[in-house]
């Protein structure tokens, strides 16, 4: 037993952190620090450092031009980048469409797609639930009907994360309404140009737009946008859904809000002593690092696991589970700390130069309520439950 | 023994309740609730004439009402449409007024809206260490320092302020208008106000302002546990109704039996949240009224933060939409908190009774 990182670990760790140090710019990372909506344009921007460095794909194997990296590898990558408030990877191209087409997709679909994504030329968004099918993602609706060498696409898609910034769209059509569910599905790829789209914000409970709804009417792309086999796009939406668990835990993200909450209790006074001397708020930040304490373990045994077996198991929906459950917590906390300061509306505290609380923290109140989310999507907390019950309890 | 209201509150909570159904829809509290000044002085003046600002206020000072059970029956019916007004700032405005033997009536008139400035951003609930300060100046007063997060100090004409003159803890009316105020509408919407004094002259009040000022919180503490009370049983009112009417995997959610734990636990803690709320409505103004509202405050704490967060978790991603009105209760439920003392703050109200 050994919880310590190998030499040529450490080593790559040191270079990942040097590499940070020298090349992620101030003003993005002063973004994510505070709280900013991190726009189009500095996504692309880091995007495009990454991949000048051949470490934008890090999920994908060398041969496409990803950086070829062990399990361990893209644990400590992801963990140095939160710890430098590096953006998060914008995964729907690189994280999702990426490995799928790897795996399912035609050599020209490989060749014409792949190095578009790495060169941020295309950025691609989900096409997957739909106002009727969230959680039961399989009664999916939209119809995809075969027209000659094309499909026509009717439909609707919704919760698609930065649609307003994409330029494509994966989705999961309906292709044989006949057949059991799961069995009637295709995965098709669609241009947003292509005429009958209509894109509409959704506003969030904090007042943010990050996703949105998709309107499909008569959309006619190519026959051969098809992802692998017709009605057999279920097979491909559930080893995406895999993937989007990489990662799931968050346990880089955690870390930094547990320093921000910690040093939030130092700086913020109340009644003649720190935040942080009060023991009941302490014992709320102590009972959250405790729990970080044992998920960072956690999140390595399924790691080692994944390393020495080829694939992460029914077990990483505990990482899902636990991690979105600690780092709401974590938020919670941060929003706490502020007591009524946290109240005002972000964008109106620094009207007449007045800070309404220690720097950075106006966002406390929205970061809390809108990381709500996180036990909602990429399977429910309560979805997560159901595929424990069954593949790991045998229930 | 009798937990029924009695005719004049159940005919004020009908008329209440008709009147903000008819006139201040989510629609409309949508429009006036994330844009200053966060307030319908229209609204305001129907409200004042049907009598919801003399139901703060007892016979003795000109009104029909003032008792626990009066805000009690009033702030649960705003609480139940997340009505935006600043009704706190009357209510705990009107017992600071009475005690200083000042009138009420344009309180209860509705032409003079009061805000109540007590914590500042260091002391925003335990009073012991404000730092503003009162100086005699010319036979009147000026006052110096800052307040933070009034509620309704938007939307106020006169600030009730606490403030130190010599070394005690004193109360003051200050006019808005003599006052740097910076507005803000809040993220569970409603607005709020830093009121910066520098100089600013203000009315003493009250030289000795501790009991009253005590007493006025535990008035605001009611009408905020009542308010999530209302906030509560619509939300979980809505949640159920979805669970009947959203259907996947081929039934209504509502027949998950994982759910409907769920949601029996959510009743469980609003009848406790209402328990609680009464003991403290009906301690109000006596001597275990300090006791009560700290439990009754600590509570409604934990009970709105699991009220709020399992309602948009089973709801799932509808609930996190600005659209839902659910997601408003939910912001309204979890912020609440941070009024008049957070859950921990009056925990430790609670636990530093045992040492004693």
């Amino acid at each position: 037993m050994d919880l310590n990182y190998s030499p040529s670990e450490l080593a790559f760790q040191a270079e990942v952190r040097g590499f940070l140090a020298d090349n992620l710019p101030r003003d993005i990372s002063d973004a994510v620090r505070h709280g900013d909506e991190v726009g189009k344009e500095m996504s692309e921007r880091w995007h495009a450092i990454l991949s000048a460095k051949g470490w934008l794909a890090a999920t994908w194997p060398v041969e496409f031009g990803g950086p070829g990296w062990t399990p361990v590898e893209k644990h400590i990558f992801e963990e140095e980048c939160c710890r430098a408030y590096a953006p998060r990877i914008v995964p729907f191209g690189l994280n999702m469409l990426g490995p799928v087409l790897q795996k399912f997709g035609t050599k020209e679909q490989q060749d014409s797609i792949l190095p578009r994504i790495l060169s941020g030329e295309d950025w691609w968004c989900q096409g997957y639930s739909e106002p009727g099918a969230g959680s039961d993602l399989a009664s999916l609706k939209t119809r995809a009907v075969r027209d000659g060498d094309h499909w026509v696409i009717n439909g609707q898609k919704t919760w698609t994360t930065l649609g307003q910034h994409a330029n494509k769209i994966f989705c999961l059509c309906r292709t044989n309404p006949e057949a059991k569910q799961q069995e009637g599905i295709s995965f098709i790829l669609v241009d947003l140009d292509t005429p009958g789209i209509e894109m509409r914000p959704i506003r969030l409970i904090e007042g943010g737009h990050e996703v949105n709804e998709v309107f499909f009417t008569d959309v006619r792309v190519p026959y051969g946008n098809l992802v692998g086999e017709v009605d057999k796009g279920w097979t491909i939406a559930k080893y995406l859904l895999s993937h989007e668990r990489t990662g799931i835990a968050g346990v880089g993200f955690s870390m930094q809000s547990l320093e921000e909450v910690k040093a939030l209790a130092r700086k913020v006074r109340r009644n003649g002593r720190p935040l942080a001397e009060d023991p009941l708020f302490a014992a709320r930040i102590a009972r959250a690092e405790i729990d970080l304490e044992a998920m960072k373990i956690t999140n390595l045994r399924m790691l080692f696991k994944a390393q020495e077996q080829g694939a992460p198991g029914p077990e990483t929906s505990i990482l899902k589970i636990k991690g979105t459950v600690i780092h709401q917590e974590l938020k919670d906390i941060a929003r706490r700390a502020l007591g009524p300061m946290a109240a005002p509306f972000p964008g109106h505290v620094t009207e007449g130069n007045i800070m309404f609380g220690p720097s950075d923290t106006e966002m406390n109140a929205a970061k809390y309520f809108n990381n709500r989310k996180t036990s909602i999507f990429g399977g429910s907390n309560e979805i997560q439950r159901n595929i424990l019950t069954k593949a790991a309890l045998d229930l | 023994m009798d937990f029924n209201l009695t005719q004049d509150r159940r005919m004020m909570a009908d008329s209440l309740t008709r009147y903000l159904a008819d006139q201040y829809p989510v629609t409309h509290r949508m429009k006036i609730a994330y844009t200053l000044p966060c307030h319908d002085a229209a609204k305001w003046g129907e409200l004042a004439e049907l009598g919801v600002l003399g139901a703060l206020v007892p016979e003795s000072a000109g009104g029909f009402g003032g008792a626990g059970a009066d805000l009690a029956v009033v702030f649960e019916a705003l609480g139940r449409v997340l009505c935006p007004e600043p009704m706190l700032g009357a209510a705990m405005a009107a017992r600071l007024l009475i005690a200083a033997g000042a009138e009420c009536d344009a309180l209860i008139a509705g032409t003079t809206r009061y805000a109540v400035a007590l914590g500042e951003p260091e002391s925003p609930w335990d009073l012991t260490d404000i730092t503003c300060t009162a100086t005699a100046k010319g036979g009147a007063h000026v006052l110096s320092g800052r307040k933070g997060a009034v509620y309704g100090g938007q939307a106020a004409d006169t600030v009730l302020v606490a403030a130190k003159l010599d070394g005690r803890l004193a109360l003051f009316a200050v006019n808005t208008s003599d006052a740097r105020t910076v507005a803000y509408p809040m993220m569970d919407g409603g607005g709020a106000a830093e009121v910066l004094l520098d100089d600013t002259p203000a009315i003493l009040l009250m030289a000795d302002a501790n009991a009253a000022i005590m007493d006025a919180t535990n008035a605001g503490i009611v009408a905020l546990c009542a308010e999530a009370v209302g906030a509560m049983e619509v939300t979980l009112a809505t949640t159920v109704d979805y669970l009947k009417t959203r259907k996947q995997f081929g039934v209504a959610i509502g027949k998950f039996q994982v759910l409907q734990h769920r949601a029996v636990d959510m009743l469980t803690e609003i009848e406790q949240a209402r328990s609680i709320t009464i003991k403290a409505a009906a301690e109000l103004g006596g001597p275990l009224a300090d006791r009560s509202c700290a439990m009754a405050k600590h509570l409604i704490g934990r009970a709105g933060r699991m009220i709020a967060e399992e309602a948009v978790q089973m709801h799932g991603g509808i609930a996190m939409t600005w659209e839902y009105p659910i997601s408003h209760y939910a912001k309204r439920l979890v912020m609440l908190d941070a009024q008049l003392g957070d859950t921990d703050y009056h925990l430790s109200r609670v636990m530093a009774a045992y040492a004693a």
